[in-house]
């Protein structure tokens, strides 16, 4: 069995004043799983997000993603740990304004060390993956919600990452949109991603094979579906 | 290469970063760019037009030559004016060091009217002397209209007029052989001179020839001022034996002058001068900076979101630090070379203006672009920082 992607042992993450946002969470995420972290606002779900993106360093326990103790790593490695193995997708898309969507995916791949002519050829293939092949010289205001998200996953998409973290995907789209992003998301899965998607919404939870649910910065509830 | 090891941004990506930042905003980008290069502009100007004044300065010297002395009676010991005896002229010409030598001698009691009507006392301050026709060749000054004396009308009453004499007496160029009222008689203008550079003084003056000075207005010879152009190694020489040969009586009378120094010293001036205009583009240059620092903070208080995507796709805050010191940078050589540009025109239309050569000295616009990435770069330095200190989490949360 390989090691797994995600491994998190009794973290904690404390802000000044004594507030914590996570208590003495475990929890380990397998190779190409899909997970969905469950809980009602102020939970600690996107703490978890953060610290499970390198993007905030826990105030207690191990994290280690593929194997690599996050501890240990300064911050441009944890950068370059970044820019190969994880893709982040985010609530409000974070699309530069003003940039073809062919752009804005090929940007993605700036810190990878890839030069342009690569880049753009790699987004142009993401672009078609999430099924945008014809917007790609289309600018973000002249694209529709879903497409904004889907261009938004192909930016993650394109790097080719080990892992895939969602911040509430679906949260800005209408529920067809949003349901074209989750076929997107459950596509990626498949074909091997690990894909962490972080939600309050109990219904899209319900559609993943594991369900992490949280309360009050701890891991309350760990629900695995039955293989069928 | 470690699997952790940060990729390194291309110098073509950096330059693509830098100008993305500064084409969402445009007239930001306009404005800032603009206070360098109001500053940068006034700097090449001000040293552009100073040096084409010189060079100008320098074109004339080396038309004129540095090589004309002038030597005047000077007062004697008892405060009297002294004069020159006649002779010397001839004796001057026997040094074979002296290529040329030619006198004016004033006609103190002279004075010049347009005609007889004119009253008395409006002279115009004109002063009237006697000419040695080789004069104009000495001093190598020219004839703007008309012509010069020569052996016939140095004998009749013939009046050339200096450049600004002829403005005063109202004689344009289409009159040439009009008739003034010179000395209680009418003489007849044959010619005006161009401005003599050399000589400042000729131009306030009318001259008529030795000769008619003599038969006319009772002139007595007595030359006022001597010119004499020495061979350009010897210029010291000369001057180290004019005052004993042109008045071997009374030598320490004579006053020796050498009129190319006063436009020597007018391109010296000039320099000063310069100084302190360009002390005044620095502090404009300045401003500018700060201008730029003000529009990089603001712009990495606005773009947190964007700091923090960057982060999360893996730039490091090197690269980050990289992306708007650059834009920075782009920024400000924007203006510089806005300024350049500018700077080198005004220079080129005040030069034609003016009708000097244009000179730019190479380093002028080469240490503007080099006083710009200076200034882009400090100005750049602290908003950089200040951006790849920013926490990946915070600046996401930013929205």
């Amino acid at each position: 069995m390989s090691q797994p992607i995600v491994s998190l042992e009794n973290v904690s993450r404390a802000f000044p004043g004594g507030v914590f946002a996570l208590r003495d969470v475990s929890l380990e995420i397998a190779r190409g799983e899909l997970v969905a972290i469950v809980g009602p606002s102020g939970s600690g779900k996107s703490t978890m997000l953060n610290i499970i993106g390198t993007l905030d360093r826990a105030s207690a326990g191990t994290v280690a993603i593929d194997g690599l103790a996050v501890e240990a790593l300064n911050d441009s490695q944890l950068s370059a740990l970044r820019a190969r193995r994880i893709g982040f997708v985010f609530q409000h898309f974070h699309l530069s304004p003003g940039v073809s969507a062919l752009d804005n995916v090929a940007d993605g791949l700036l810190y990878t060390g890839t030069a342009l002519g690569e880049r753009r050829e790699r987004a142009a293939a993401a672009l078609a993956e999430v099924g945008l092949a014809h917007r790609l010289e289309h600018r973000p205001h002249q694209l529709s919600g879903g497409e904004k998200q889907r261009t938004a996953i192909a930016r993650a998409l394109a790097r080719r990452p080990l892992l895939l973290l969602a911040d509430e995907p679906t949260g800005a789209l209408d529920s067809t949109s949003g349901e074209g992003v989750v076929q997107l998301l459950l596509g990626l899965h498949r074909a091997g991603t690990a894909v962490v998607v972080i939600t309050h919404d109990r219904d899209l939870a319900a559609r993943f094979d594991r369900q992490a649910a949280m309360r009050d910065g701890r891991l309350v509830e760990d629900l695995r579906r039955a293989e069928p | 290469m470690s699997p952790l090891q940060p990729a390194r941004l291309l110098p073509i990506d950096i330059l693509r970063l830098a100008a993305y930042g500064l084409k969402a905003r445009p007239l930001r980008v306009v404005l800032s760019a603009l206070g360098i290069a109001i500053g940068i502009a006034a700097m090449i100007a001000v040293v552009g037009i100073s040096t084409s004044s010189r060079a100008q300065l320098n074109q004339l010297l080396q038309e004129l030559g540095t090589n004309l002395l002038s030597a005047s009676p000077g007062t004697s010991l008892f405060g009297e004016a002294a004069t020159m005896p006649p002779e010397s002229v001839a004796m001057l010409g026997r040094i074979p060091e002296v290529e040329r030598v030619s006198a004016i001698g004033a006609l103190a009691d002279a004075r010049i009217y347009r005609s007889n009507r004119i009253p008395a006392s409006q002279s115009g301050g004109l002063a009237v002397y006697a000419a040695r026709l080789d004069l104009l060749e000495t001093l190598g000054a020219t004839v703007a209209a008309g012509a010069w004396l020569n052996e016939a009308t140095a004998r009749y009453p013939a009046v050339v007029l200096g450049a600004r004499a002829a403005t005063r007496l109202g004689i344009g160029r289409g009159l040439i052989g009009q008739p003034v009222w010179l000395g209680g008689r009418w003489f007849t203008v044959v010619g005006i001179l161009a401005p003599v550079s050399l000589v400042p003084m000729l131009d306030l003056s009318v001259l008529i020839g030795w000769p008619a000075g003599e038969r006319y207005l009772d002139f007595d010879g007595d030359i006022t001022t001597l010119y004499v152009r020495a061979a350009p190694a010897a210029v010291e020489t000369v001057r180290g034996i004019l005052a004993p040969t042109a008045n071997p009586e009374a030598p320490n009378e004579v006053d020796i002058s050498r009129p190319s120094d006063a436009l020597a010293a007018e391109a010296a001036a000039d320099l000063a001068f310069t100084g302190l205009l360009l002390g005044l583009g620095a502090v404009a240059l300045l401003v500018g900076g700060i201008g730029v620092a003000n529009t990089m903070v603001i712009g990495v208080l606005e773009r947190r979101a964007e700091i923090g995507l960057r982060r999360s796709q893996g730039a490091t805050r090197g690269h980050i630090r990289l992306q708007f010191l650059g834009e920075a940078l782009l920024l400000s050589l924007l203006g510089g070379g806005c300024g350049v540009v500018i700077g080198a025109l005004v220079t080129m239309g005040y030069a034609r203006l003016q009708g000097w050569p244009v000179d730019i000295p190479a380093w002028v616009p080469l240490g503007g672009m080099a006083a710009t990435l200076l200034i882009g770069a400090v100005a750049g330095l602290y908003p950089a920082i200040r951006a790849a200190r920013l926490a990946p989490t915070e600046a996401l949360s930013a929205g």
